[in-house]
């Protein structure tokens, strides 16, 4: 019973987000420092992630490798596949969860307990569209960082391919172009579009509406955690079936 | 003026207020006091708007809250102005950057015209050195004044501070009472503040309302709460040894 009343609340939670919008002016400002928070300072993190997993994906495929009849291009084929499919949108979000998700819980949760929240209200401000709005708008931008973990995650496993002795640079190459399908890169991208939602409205959800004090704090940001990936598994799982099913 | 008429608010089953009616003056301090769940932050919230009592009303200048659309009510919020327990000044910000938010937010002024009227502010709380500081850099003292200037800065025509001088030593805690209340009569406004302090009672309580399991109990002045014989009230204001041989000395020389 829980659960609906919560998956009700969150509903009632995006109209408000989207109602009686803040002043352009000040907009502008707070898209562009969540843009720099979320968007820019995630570049790091999930640059070094991708080169280091897409090494390891090519050394585990050309490590499977046992019969002569497989070729060789397999290993530039499946970490293309590998990285642009699942690795780089569903993987990297989970990622994001952690690091996006706990920042936005814990700082919206941190205003609301000191009060931050109810002077915005007081002031007749719409406190949901000045905190979540600009973080669903910088978050469109995720799948831009996404393509970069694309490209790195590929990079990394031509790098650990050739320079681990597991392929060469042409067996890479030609897998990495073998029977591409364009639409799995739309595919990719319209999960990250619908990830970048979650990630920016359920742990804002679990911040604004929490209870309690400084440890209730850090116990949104875990339950926020756990709900965004359980709910980005689920629609990874949904999209799959409807896009590529 | 803020008229209270008969207002009822309850949360499940539990009845919160329980039909409280009351008035508070323009270019008064109205202290509400009472135990903790006597229903003080309750009545204050709904004083703010952000709870809608089940019965009664309440009207500003003749506004009744609850008769009013969406975007009135809007207005109605911007002409009031509140200090929290807690300050709750916005982290992000620097002290300018808090005041003035609210002239950014809802008014059309020029860079210029809006600083002009930070510095304003800010001089009329007497901080003028801690424009570029931000709250964790100031004192606690600092922030209550910084959260006075942000109240103050839309010139609004109700003020309401909840518990004010918590967590300040009794020094600052009388420096803000008296800032608060110089405001009050200099711009005329309607200052509703909800304390447990009794030296604040004391030293700036013009209107005292005094809450009891959602009833109001007594009210009165500063003078009259000296006199009073309601046995709740008494027990409540002289509850510490200090107050009791204040309250003795007053007795023996009524006597």
């Amino acid at each position: 019973m829980n659960y609906i009343a919560s998956i009700g609340s969150y509903a009632l939670m995006i109209k408000e987000v989207f109602k009686k919008p803040t002043k352009w002016s000040i907009m502008k400002s707070l898209i562009l420092k969540e843009i720099d928070e979320l968007i820019y300072g995630s570049l790091g993190i999930l640059i070094f992630i991708s080169f280091f997993i897409g090494g390891v994906v090519a050394i585990q495929t050309a490590l499977n490798i046992t019969s002569e009849l497989i070729p060789k291009n397999l290993v530039g084929f499946a970490t293309r596949q590998s990285i642009i499919l699942e690795f780089a949108p569903t993987f990297c979000s989970i990622i994001m969860a952690g690091k996006v998700g706990s920042y936005i819980t814990s700082s919206i949760g941190t205003m609301r307990v000191t009060e931050q929240i109810d002077a915005l209200e007081v002031m007749g401000v719409n406190a949901l569209n000045y905190l979540v709005f600009p973080k669903i708008i910088a978050l469109m931008l995720y799948p831009f960082i996404i393509a970069i973990a694309m490209y790195v995650g590929i990079f990394g496993g031509w790098f650990a391919g050739v320079f681990g002795g597991f392929s060469t640079s042409a067996d890479f190459i030609e897998g990495l172009q073998l029977d591409f399908i364009p639409f799995h890169i739309t595919y990719s991208f319209i999960k990250t579009i619908v990830f970048a939602f979650v990630l920016a409205t359920i742990p804002s959800f679990h911040g604004y509406y929490m209870k309690g004090g400084a440890l209730e704090v850090g116990k949104a940001s875990t339950t926020s955690f756990v709900w965004t990936s359980v709910v980005i598994i689920i629609f990874n799982y949904i999209l799959t079936q409807l896009l590529l099913g | 003026m803020i008229e209270v008429n008969n207002i009822h608010k309850s949360f499940d089953k539990a009845h919160i207020l329980k039909g409280v009616t009351t008035l508070f003056e323009k270019g008064k301090t109205n202290l509400i006091i009472g135990q903790s769940g006597s229903g003080k932050t309750v009545f204050l919230k709904c004083l703010l708007g952000l709870f809608i009592p089940e019965e009664g009303n309440i009207s500003y200048d003749g506004k009744v809250y609850t008769e009013l659309t969406q975007s009135e009510q809007r207005d109605l919020r911007q002409e009031m102005g509140m200090v929290f327990q807690g300050s709750a000044l916005f982290d992000s910000m620097t002290v300018a950057g808090n005041v003035m938010f609210p002239l950014e937010m809802f008014t059309k002024q020029g860079k210029s015209e809006m600083q002009d009227r930070v510095d304003t502010v800010l001089k009329r709380v007497n901080l003028v050195d801690a424009h570029h500081k931000y709250p964790s850099e100031i004192s606690g003292g600092m922030q209550k004044r910084v959260a006075i200037a942000r109240a103050i800065v839309m010139n609004p025509k109700y003020l309401f501070c909840d518990e004010p001088n918590s967590g300040l030593d009794p020094k600052t805690a009388i420096i803000i009472d008296n800032l608060i209340q110089e405001i009050t009569q200099e711009f005329n406004i309607t200052t509703v503040i909800n304390t447990h302090d009794m030296n604040s009672v004391m030293e700036i309580g013009e209107k005292i309302v005094f809450l009891k399991n959602g009833l109001k109990e007594w009210e009165g002045s500063k003078n009259e709460i000296f006199k009073t014989d309601n046995k709740a009230v008494t027990d409540f204001v002289y509850s510490s040894d200090l107050f009791k041989k204040v309250r003795q000395m007053f007795v023996e020389e009524r006597n």
